[in-house]
Order: structure tokens, then C-alpha cells, then sequence
């Protein structure tokens, strides 16, 4: 048990002058978009900015108020990707005559009223534990959805979307979260079970096969979102939660090893069995053929995007000076190519800094969270944010095959900037906690009976089936 | 527009990026910092002159423990050797010492070993932990001799 202790300082301050740099970055790129097309003070330029600096500025007053101790950097850091994100999208519309930015700046609204939401009324993540399992079912509730007839749609051959009438969302990215909170309880109540029991082959302590039930259900999990929905990246982004959780949560080789056994076989069946799996494979490996990059559906976007990135070079174009909007979805799945080409290596190598910033600002708080549940969580929620990443930005780069998952806060579209304003929401609040000063030794330890505001809810007792009891 | 203007304002926002990160990296340094201002160990007397919240009691020099036993409540007079692995009490017929204690949650507390020590951590049941009479919120070291109370039953560690 780490028990890294620093001064308490609550450092608001410290975060509401980030935050201002970070509005600067964020309205910086705004104007420059525009600016030798004498378009830099349009009104769409005035909106998105004000907007966005009403919209922070209410999510820091409510952390002043409600979670005083949260980490000061990680609003700044958010602050300025969603910042990025819009000026791009803006850029590309200008180029293309789309109101995409007016979208996303509709459900950065949302996004930060429901933030507001959760660090208001929720105030602290252990409540988050009494829905272990109802997180399960709700998870579950939410990627089957897509597949009902009427309600689910089908876009660009996944089908991932549901059609709420004024507008469409992918139930499957706040299905990331409710996971994560359910590994999370699920490990932290049985870490020891897990811990204890299992055969040991050379350095390898297996697991018992009871144990391997919950690895066997993400795993089916994965494969079913897979086969059904035909969405690669989230397949792969459930089943490396998962593993990255129960490595944290049991600091043992030997699932992660079992982990990607099993995804080397569900990863070569795939590619055999299924033809959107291998389509995305050859246009990784064979991108440059001409048969893949005329094919429909075949490398075109991915090497276009790399034709960006090189005519970007060190520097960048300058933004608003490239022909970023000759990839396709250069808004949402290639923004970071769009990014690259018009930022140059210095600008993306920046952006990629802000994530590393980001994670480790979550990791951190996982580190200093007093609770089992609250550290896997935040170290859930870290890791999922991290690999969005590596696989958005390996598969535009040509590192590994690109899939459909969508780059955290930058990409044009509303449930991943939704669901990722979330999890900054819970990595918000367990910082708080575990920066909020406590008061140690023995003696101050106590609180008289009643003092703590007790939340218990009747589902908690009916689960350890005890009464409540007054002072022992 | 100038050529000239938009070129600096290209590479100023790129230097804009930078600085941006530089002032998070050193809004952060007092973390990121190793071995001066913030350890994992305990705080310097400077620290603690600054920050009395972080003294802590000095360690007492301790044997390690070796047994536990239960002082009070149905079980009274049951022992258990203490082994390297953690142990779950609590109600549930998968816990290490499974306490007939009607005030005990299904998953009350753990008792794990960190260093030479027992630390006992609280899995979020519904009538607390107490720790010498203190209820417990994070997981604190238990030494030889201090009674745990979970509903009725005490339990203590000897060496």
C-alpha cells in the first residue's frame, strides 16, 4: 500500500491559471484558423469561444465549491485538447462547408453539464461500488442496444450507433465506464480469492479456473462486440481494460500472459473468419499496394492521412494552410493526422504530451486514492483514456491496424466527448479524494457516531445482509 | 495578412503549446519531484513544523506478529497462524475467519502483510471497523496487542 503523502493545498488557483493559459491555446487556434482568409472574427469564432470559456469556468467554480482538493491539472489539460478539437473541426468546416464544430460545441455543453452533474451530486466515487453489478448489467444493457431492430443504426458497417431522434449516439463509449466500474468493484472485493488460490507452474502462479470466469466473460464480451457489432477498436479497448485491471488489481504475469494468448487466438480466428477484419489488416500491411489503396473500403483514408502527416515535416503548414480535408473523416477518425499535417511533429508531439500529462495525472491519483476500489478505478479509467490513444494515434501513424475508436477529446462526435468528460469527472473526484487532507495517528482517527453523513443505501444491506447496528 | 505575420503566429502558437506544458510540468514539480519535498516515506521535521497534519506517532519497536486471536464475541478463544498471504473476514463462507456475527458485512475487512507489518483495511461494510476504538477510513498498520472490533468480535494480533 503506497502511502504517498504530500502537503494538502487545495491549488485552485494554481488551475484557474492553467485553465487561462489553456483557454489562450484553445481561442488561440481558433483565431489562427481563419486568419488569412480574414475569417478569424467571425461570429461562429465569438460563439465557440465564449462558450467555451463559460463552460470551464463554471465546471472550476463547481471544483472550488464541491471538490476542493481535486487535481489542478487535469481540467487545463481537457481544456485545452476540447479547445484544439473545435478549432480543427472549425478549420475543416470552413474547408468543406460542414457545421460540425456547431455540434461539437452542443455537446461540449452537455458534457460539461453532466460533469457538473456528477462532481455535485455524487461528491465521492465509493458510492460508485454499491453498483458493482448493477454497472454490469447496465454495460451489457448498453452494447446490446445498438443491435435492437428500429432503434440501432448502421454506419459505415458497424453497427454501433442508436438513433435518439434529434441526434445519434454510441451507447458502447459510456459502456467503457460502467465496465471499468464494475471491474473495479468485482477486483477489489475479490482480489484476494483471485490472489490466493491457483497452481504454480515455474514462475507462473496460475489461476484457479473458477477465477478465470469474469477474464472469460470480458473475453466473450470483446469478441462478441466483434462479431455482432463489427467494431474492432472497441473490442480491443474492453479486453485491454480488463487485463491492464487485473494486473493492477493482482500485480500477476501470469493473466496478462493468458490475456494475450487469448488475444492472439481471437485476433487470428478473426482475421480468418471475418472479411471487415481482414480488409483492415491488409490495409495496414499492404497500405502502398495499389489494389488495397483503390479497393472500397481499402487503404485510401490511412495513406492520405500519412501524406499529410509528411507534408506537415517539423513544423507544420500553419493551421488553416493545409489540405487536411482531403482524408477522409478528417474531423473524427483522422483528426490527428489533420493535426499532424498542419501543427507539424512539434505541435502533435505536444498534443500526444497533454495525454501523457493527462494519464499520469490519473495514475497519480490512483496512487494517492486511500481505497482499493477508487485505485482501480482511476487506474481503469487512466488506462482506458491511454489506450484510445495508442490505438487512434498507432493506427493513423501505420503502427498497428487502424480501428474505429475515436481520439479522446479532439474527435468530432458526441458520446466519445460525453463519455470521456465523464471519466475525467470520476478522475476529478478520486484525486479529490485522495488529496483531501486526512487527519492521521491514532488519536484524531475517531469520528463520534453520527458525525459522518452515512449514505448506506438499502441495497447495500440487503447485499452483507446485516442490520444497522448503533455504536459497538 | 502579412506572409510575415502569419508565419510568426504560426511557430507562436507552437511555442504557445510548449509553454503550455512546460507550466503544467512545473505546476507538478512538487510532485514529480523524488526524494526531497515528497516521499513515500515518513516527512521531515521541517515538513512537520510546516504541516503538523502530517506528523505521525514515532514506531514503537514491535515483534512481529504471529497468531491472531479472537478476544470477544461468538467466536472467543479461536486462533489462526498468520501466514505471508492477506486474510478476508467477514461472514461470507469464502473468508479466511468466517465470523458467525450477525453485525458483520459478507466481506467485512482484510488484514494483509506489507513489510514487517499487518495493515487491516475496511471492503466498505456497513457497520465499520474500529481500530483501538477508532473506526477506520483507510487502511492503517495493526500492531500486536491492539484489539480489532468488527460488529460483536474483537480479534488481536499477538506475537
Amino acid at each position: 500500500m503506497s502511502n504517498i503523502q504530500t502537503a494538502p493545498r487545495s491549488r485552485r488557483n494554481t488551475e484557474l491559471l492553467l485553465l487561462l493559459l489553456a483557454l489562450v491555446v484553445g481561442i488561440g487556434a481558433n483565431m489562427l484558423v481563419g486568419l488569412d482568409q480574414d475569417r478569424a472574427f467571425d461570429s461562429d469564432f465569438f460563439t465557440q469561444g465564449i462558450t467555451l470559456i463559460v463552460l470551464v469556468l463554471v465546471v472550476h467554480v463547481v471544483l472550488r465549491l464541491r471538490a476542493k482538493y481535486a487535481d489542478p491539472v487535469i481540467l487545463p489539460i481537457v481544456t485545452a485538447l476540447n479547445g484544439i478539437g473545435l478549432a480543427m473541426i472549425h478549420r475543416l468546416d470552413i474547408a468543406t462547408g460542414d457545421s460540425a464544430a456547431t455540434r461539437q460545441l452542443f455537446w461540449t455543453g452537455i458534457a460539461i453539464g453532466v460533469v457538473v452533474a456528477v462532481i455535485w451530486l455524487l461528491r465521492d466515487h465509493r458510492v460508485l461500488r454499491r453498483f458493482t453489478y448493477l454497472s454490469l448489467i447496465a454495460s451489457a444493457a448498453l452494447l446490446i442496444f445498438p443491435l435492437l431492430p428500429f432503434v440501432g443504426m448502421e454506419v459505415n458497417g458497424a453497427r454501433i450507433w442508436v438513433n435518439l431522434g434529434f441526434a445519434t449516439f454510441q451507447p458502447g463509449e459510456i459502456a467503457k465506464i460502467t465496465l471499468a466500474i464494475f471491474f473495479a468493484g468485482y477486483l477489489s472485493t475479490n482480489r484476494d480469492l483471485i490472489l490466493l488460490a491457483g497452481r504454480k507452474i515455474g514462475p507462473l502462479q496460475l489461476p484457479r479456473w473458477q477465477d478465470m470466469g469474469p477474464m472469460l466473460a470480458a473475453w466473450l464480451v470483446s469478441i462478441g462486440v466483434l462479431v455482432f457489432q463489427r467494431d474492432l477498436g472497441s473490442s480491443i479497448l474492453f479486453f485491454g481494460l480488463f487485463m491492464a485491471m487485473i494486473y493492477v488489481a493482482t500485480s500477476r504475469v501470469s493473466w496478462v500472459i493468458i490475456g494475450l494468448l487469448m488475444i492472439a487466438v481471437g485476433g487470428f480466428v478473426a482475421f480468418q473468419l471475418f472479411p471487415h477484419v481482414t480488409n483492415r489488416i491488409n490495409g495496414w500491411i499492404k497500405a502502398f499496394d495499389p489494389e488495397v489503396y483503390n479497393a472500397i473500403g481499402g487503404s485510401h483514408q490511412i495513406v492520405q492521412g500519412l501524406f499529410g502527416l509528411a507534408s506537415g515535416a517539423l513544423t507544420g503548414t500553419g493551421l488553416g494552410q493545409g489540405r487536411p480535408d482531403l482524408v477522409t473523416f478528417a474531423n473524427s477518425d483522422m483528426i490527428i493526422a489533420a493535426l499532424g499535417e498542419e501543427l507539424g511533429l512539434i505541435g502533435l508531439s505536444a498534443i500526444v504530451m497533454l495525454y501523457v500529462l493527462l494519464v499520469s495525472r490519473g495514475i497519480r491519483a490512483a496512487l494517492g486514492s486511500r481505497d482499493a476500489f477508487g485505485k482501480l478505478l482511476a487506474t481503469g479509467l487512466s488506462f482506458t483514456l491511454a489506450l484510445q490513444c495508442f490505438v487512434v494515434i498507432g493506427g493513423v501513424t501505420r503502427l498497428i491496424p487502424l480501428t474505429g475508436l475515436t481520439t479522446p477529446f479532439l474527435a468530432a462526435g458526441g458520446s466519445s466527448l460525453l463519455a470521456n468528460w465523464l471519466i475525467v469527472a470520476l478522475l476529478l473526484l478520486i484525486s479529490d479524494a485522495a488529496r483531501r487532507p486526512t487527519v492521521t495517528g491514532p488519536a484524531t482517527e475517531s469520528r463520534p457516531p453520527g458525525d459522518r453523513p452515512r449514505r448506506r443505501s438499502k441495497t447495500d444491506e440487503r447485499n452483507t445482509g446485516s442490520t444497522e447496528v448503533i455504536q459497538p | 495578412m502579412g506572409e510575415l505575420v502569419v508565419t510568426a503566429l504560426r511557430f507562436g502558437f507552437l511555442i504557445l503549446l510548449w509553454i503550455m506544458i512546460i507550466s503544467i510540468v512545473s505546476a507538478l514539480r512538487r510532485d514529480l519531484q523524488i526524494g526531497k519535498r515528497n516521499r513515500t516515506g515518513s516527512p521531515s521535521a521541517r515538513e512537520v513544523r510546516k504541516n503538523p497534519d502530517l506528523a505521525e506517532a514515532a514506531p514503537a519497536p514491535r515483534a512481529a506478529p504471529r497468531r491472531l486471536v479472537v478476544t470477544e464475541g461468538p467466536l472467543a478463544g479461536h486462533s489462526l497462524e498468520l501466514a505471508a498471504s492477506p486474510i478476508l473476514l467477514g461472514r461470507a463462507q469464502e473468508a479466511t475467519l468466517v465470523l458467525e456475527d450477525d453485525y458483520a458485512s459478507g466481506r467485512h475487512a482484510r488484514l494483509f502483510p506489507q513489510g514487517s507489518r499487518w495493515f487491516i483495511e475496511d471492503l466498505g461494510s456497513t457497520n465499520g471497523t474500529y481500530l483501538a476504538e477508532n473506526q477506520l477510513t483507510r487502511a492503517l498498520p495493526v500492531d500486536p496487542g491492539v484489539p480489532i472490533r468488527i460488529g460483536k468480535t474483537v480479534i488481536e494480533l499477538r506475537p
